[in-house]
């Protein structure tokens, strides 16, 4: 063959990878791709496999609707697996390889930890819908959970002034968050007045399946005649053997209660709950909330999951709650863009799934009301507590002097870690 | 014979390298509740009937919709007037049976029957047969439901059943006042049983420590000797921090330090027996190791998934018949032997035949089957736990005395191990194929000179090391949660069991493992979980290093594994 033909046929070839190339990325051009980063195997999958497919209804809902700005949806979903070095891969793939243009996922303090220095680097966004330590406002994080002056502290409160509790155990899974939730706690107690003799803190891997010896210590810690509480930060499906060993010693909820901030109608679903009866969760969503916009959020569910025995719980609302704003902001603004968008969410407002109404702060955080139940036998949570009007979140909590002296606010002050005394801006501390 | 000993410890550097390497992988402001509406309560009764009924009634009606504050303050009103519904109403309430009717406000009491629910008004007792209206069950919470035990305590101190009346008095012993001491008092003169007639001794006892006068204190102290329960130490304790009266503060300081000295020895036997349990869940993981890597060299990386396939077994069988969950765990027991048995004789003649004498590759392979056997089971089951229930004889506690309680679960596992044990202990020195399998490992080649067919035996070695784990595996599934990566949790600690015992012996598997869980649960109290196990993996390190062949080192001739 000719050299002239070989390069015409080179030519040829060239034209047609290149049309097609076009064409496919014209055709993906077409949708708004949408990141779902949420552990679907391992031990957090318990928790997290359910907002992956509260992601995919809101996309199908919205989708219904039209799409935003004339596009339909996408989903991209990841399996980070449990894994936290994984999120961070799984996350720099949906950002650079899949061009998303939002992530709603992570639940564990650590996955989020371990993907933000991604979303900072590469300019992405993350809705994160799940309750957690705060010390923390990153420009390309939304935090639609609560943080702990909407969770931890109003629990302790409750248990202090209506339960009557003054000695205290702090139970949590060994990483970032229970370990800075108790920090802060510990410190709200003391500045309460609570002893040192009085509070017992302890820490287990995650997965941790003997619960013997611990249960029984907390059993010889509450009996020493003053109304004892358990403030539990344990995470994924350790909390399974945790429960099933307080039932088996016979620990019920009259004599230690246990107020959990990671265990809701997801996790409670799939164990025995009679042992748990009268067990405390702190949220600020609970499905047995009786109003009609849960109701019907909770019938649309069902049906879209087809399986009537199916739960909602309240990381599914912020999920919910963060979609919403986000497509508020897509459509407000025109455009799909993080950096306009993430001038665009604060102080934007969507009713929330109780009856109220979360608005987005210059802190990235959102107003919350704070509910605290108790656990029934068929795991459902009776609200027997709530604040009035909804909380504003606050990153940077007043009980550490520390962090009592930071403020977050990406609006006037444009930084997250804003040190009022020395008024300086310092950066993201990963 | 060099070559195959040098294999045999460069092995057990290849596990310890692997053990370091899998360690890395391891570890506003508050507004009160809205106040409730009373309800006017609609007179239904026809106008002769006497003022008690009356009232009975209006403030039963006033519970549908009380706040909680106001439930305590109604269910003291029918405590004190002791109407003849009052305890019928309180124990409904107690059990969630309390309804209130949404259009009358009429108050209920439903119960569940073979057709549906059983209406009951809750007034005066009597059945409602045609009831079609919608009710509302009346809630209660924490301190509301603690109160109700105690209320109804009371009104069970008169009833004729001896448990009924012994379970009053301890209940009322949380509160006493001098109404309870009162009606205590009434009742000591009238019972006629030797254990609520103790009962009543010390709560009366542990009530006169309030008294005024120091002999009544000091009388009060004498009735409590002997005496070991948490109440009672409590209540010495802070009656020694007020009090001034020297003879009742030595009598008090002599019962606590004899209640404290008992105490220390219970939690140490209590601490004993969580260290026996966790130890015989480590025994019971490891025993097939022992016998697949002890009897015949082999590292199987898949001995923790063909404990997950046991447990895995057990919640089939559970799905096969729900109504029959302690049967179920009984036959889980040999269908998961045979499930992981036949699982393990597929990977010896699949995979490991071909790879004897090369440890790095049977570790590699194995560690390959692993992962296969773990994404078979997330693709069949789902890649979340699944739920294995537990029958009612093994739940619950096993009281010894006030300090010192038993969990029957651990209890049965812990029989359950010495009885596979034993059973293991019988198959290799009793019979014929425990013969030809100490002869195998012993010295392989002779065995073939004298007629023993080792290809055979390996398979059936590895077949019954693996169905062992498969029992592990039913017994695991009522500690833990059954999920694909439960083999993941117990690998690790398998093999630290089977090389800190002393690689091919049972005895030393079973002495390892009792001795690394009861060091566990010792250190646990003093250091945290976490600390504990990574101290526990450093000591085996350390002592590896110093006995190469563990607690029980293999006699004779190495074994062949060629």
């Amino acid at each position: 063959m000719s050299i002239r033909s070989r390069m015409a046929r080179f030519a040829a070839a060239c034209l047609a990878a290149g049309s097609i190339a076009g064409m496919t990325a014209a055709q993906a051009a077409d949708t708004i791709k949408v990141g779902v980063l949420h552990s679907l195997s391992g031990t957090m999958a318990i928790s997290e496999t359910t907002l992956k497919d509260t992601v995919l209804m809101m996309i199908e809902e919205q989708n219904k609707k039209g799409g935003l700005l004339g596009k339909k949806l996408e989903a991209v979903v990841v399996d980070p697996a449990s894994n936290w070095p994984l999120f961070a891969e799984k996350s720099r793939e949906l950002l650079s390889v899949h061009k998303v243009d939002v992530v709603f996922g992570c639940w564990t303090s650590v996955s989020r930890k371990s993907v933000l220095p991604v979303f900072e680097e590469l300019n992405g966004l993350l809705f994160y819908p799940v309750q957690y330590e705060g010390e923390e406002s990153s420009r390309n994080v939304f935090y639609t959970g609560a943080a702990p002056n909407q969770q931890a502290i109003p629990a302790v409160d409750y248990l202090m002034n209506e339960v009557g509790v003054t000695r205290w155990v702090l139970a949590g899974t060994d990483y970032v968050y229970p370990r800075t939730t108790n920090k802060i706690l510990e410190a709200y107690l003391k500045s309460k007045g609570v002893k040192d003799a009085d509070i017992m803190i302890n820490y287990t891997p995650f997965g941790h399946s003997d619960w013997q010896g611990i249960v029984s210590e907390i059993k010889k810690f509450g009996s020493a005649g003053k109304k004892t509480a358990v403030v539990s930060t344990i995470n994924g499906d350790a909390n399974v053997p945790f429960y099933k060993e307080l039932g088996n010693q016979k620990i019920s909820a009259e004599d230690i209660p246990v107020v959990a901030f990671s265990v809701g109608e997801e996790e409670l679903s799939g164990i025995d709950t009679a042992p748990l009866v009268g067990h405390l969760a702190a949220w600020n969503y609970f499905q047995s909330v009786d109003v009609p916009v849960n109701n019907e959020f909770i019938a649309k569910w069902k049906k879209f999951i087809k399986n009537p025995k199916r739960v909602t719980n309240d990381p599914m609302e912020a999920t919910v709650i963060g979609f919403n704003l986000w497509a508020k902001a897509v459509e407000k603004a025109k455009t799909t863009k993080v950096d306009t968008i993430i001038d665009t969410l604060p102080g934007l407002e969507t009713p929330n799934l109780t009856g109220g109404t979360a608005k987005m702060l210059p802190n990235h955080h959102l107003t919350k009301p704070v509910l605290i139940g108790e656990i029934r036998d068929d795991g459902q949570v009776d609200v027997v507590w709530q604040t009035e009007s909804e909380v504003p979140g606050d990153a940077w909590t007043d009980f550490l002097p520390e962090s009592a002296v930071i403020e977050a606010d990406w609006v006037k002050l444009k930084c997250g870690n804003y040190n009022t005394k020395t008024r300086k801006c310092s950066g993201q501390n990963y | 014979m060099r070559q195959l000993m040098m294999g045999r410890s460069a092995g057990n550097c290849q596990i310890l390298m692997l053990l370091a390497v899998l360690l890395g992988g391891m570890v506003s402001q508050p507004a009160l509740a809205s106040d409730g509406v009373i309800v006017e309560a609609v007179d239904e009764n026809p106008p002769d009937v006497s003022e008690p009924v009356v009232s009975f009634e209006s403030i039963a009606a006033e519970l549908g919709d009380a706040s909680f504050s106001a439930k305590m303050e109604l269910t003291d009103a029918l405590v004190k007037a002791r109407y003849p519904g009052s305890r019928r109403v309180l124990a409904a309430l107690l059990d969630g049976q309390l309804y209130a009717d949404k259009a009358t406000g009429r108050i209920l009491i439903v119960s569940s029957g073979e057709t549906g629910s059983i209406y009951h008004d809750a007034v005066s007792g009597s059945l409602m047969v045609d009831y079609q209206g919608d009710s509302k069950k009346i809630m209660t919470n924490n301190a509301l439901r603690k109160k109700l035990r105690g209320d109804i305590a009371r009104f069970d101190l008169g009833s004729d059943e001896t448990a009924i009346r012994l379970g009053a008095v301890k209940q009322l012993r949380d509160d006493i006042d001098p109404v309870v001491a009162g009606l205590l008092r009434e009742q000591q003169s009238l019972e006629t049983d030797e254990q609520v007639l103790d009962e009543i001794r010390i709560t009366l006892a542990l009530f006169d420590l309030n008294s005024d006068t120091a002999e009544q204190r000091l009388a009060a102290v004498t009735e409590l000797d002997g005496e070991i329960g948490n109440d009672v130490f409590n209540r010495l304790t802070s009656l020694l921090e007020n009090e001034s009266d020297k003879d009742v503060i030595k009598a008090a300081q002599t019962t606590i330090q004899r209640i404290e000295s008992r105490r220390s020895f219970y939690a140490g036997l209590e601490t004993a027996f969580f260290g026996l349990s966790f130890g015989s869940v480590l025994v019971l993981a490891a025993i097939g190791l022992a016998i697949t890597f002890g009897v015949m060299g082999v590292i199987n990386m898949a001995h923790g998934e063909l404990i997950m396939l046991g447990a895995y077994t057990t919640f089939v069988i559970q799905q096969l018949m729900p109504n029959h969950i302690g049967l179920s765990i009984i036959l889980s027991i040999p269908a998961a032997f045979i499930v992981s048995g036949l699982v393990g004789i597929g990977i010896e003649r699949g995979v490991v035949r071909f790879l004897y004498g090369r440890p790095l590759e049977t570790l590699l392979a194995t560690f390959g089957v692993s992962l296969i056997l773990q994404q078979l089971v997330r693709t069949i089951f789902s890649p979340l736990n699944r739920s294995v229930q537990t029958p009612e004889m093994m739940s619950g506690l096993l009281r010894v005395n006030e300090i010192f309680a038993i969990t029957y679960n651990r209890l049965y596992i812990l029989i359950f191990t010495l009885i596979v044990f034993a059973g293991l202990w019988l198959i290799l020195n009793k019979t014929s194929l425990g013969l030809k399998v100490r002869a195998v490992s012993q010295n392989r080649q002779m065995a073939r000179a004298m007629g023993v067919r080792t290809a055979r035996v390996d398979a059936l070695t590895f077949g019954l090391g693996s169905g062992v784990a498969g029992i592990a595996g039913v017994a695991l599934s009522q500690l833990t949660n059954v999920g694909p990566n439960l083999g993941q949790a117990y690998i690790i600690d398998s093999f630290m069991v089977v090389v800190f015992g002393g690689v091919g012996n049972l005895w030393g598997t079973l002495v390892g493992g009792m001795t690394l869980g009861v060091a566990t649960k010792f250190m646990e109290p003093h250091v945290g979980a976490v600390m504990a196990k990574i101290m526990m993996l450093v000591f085996i390190i350390l002592f590896i290093q110093r006995r190469k062949q563990g607690l029980f080192p293999q006699k004779g001739r190495a074994a062949s594994g060629a």
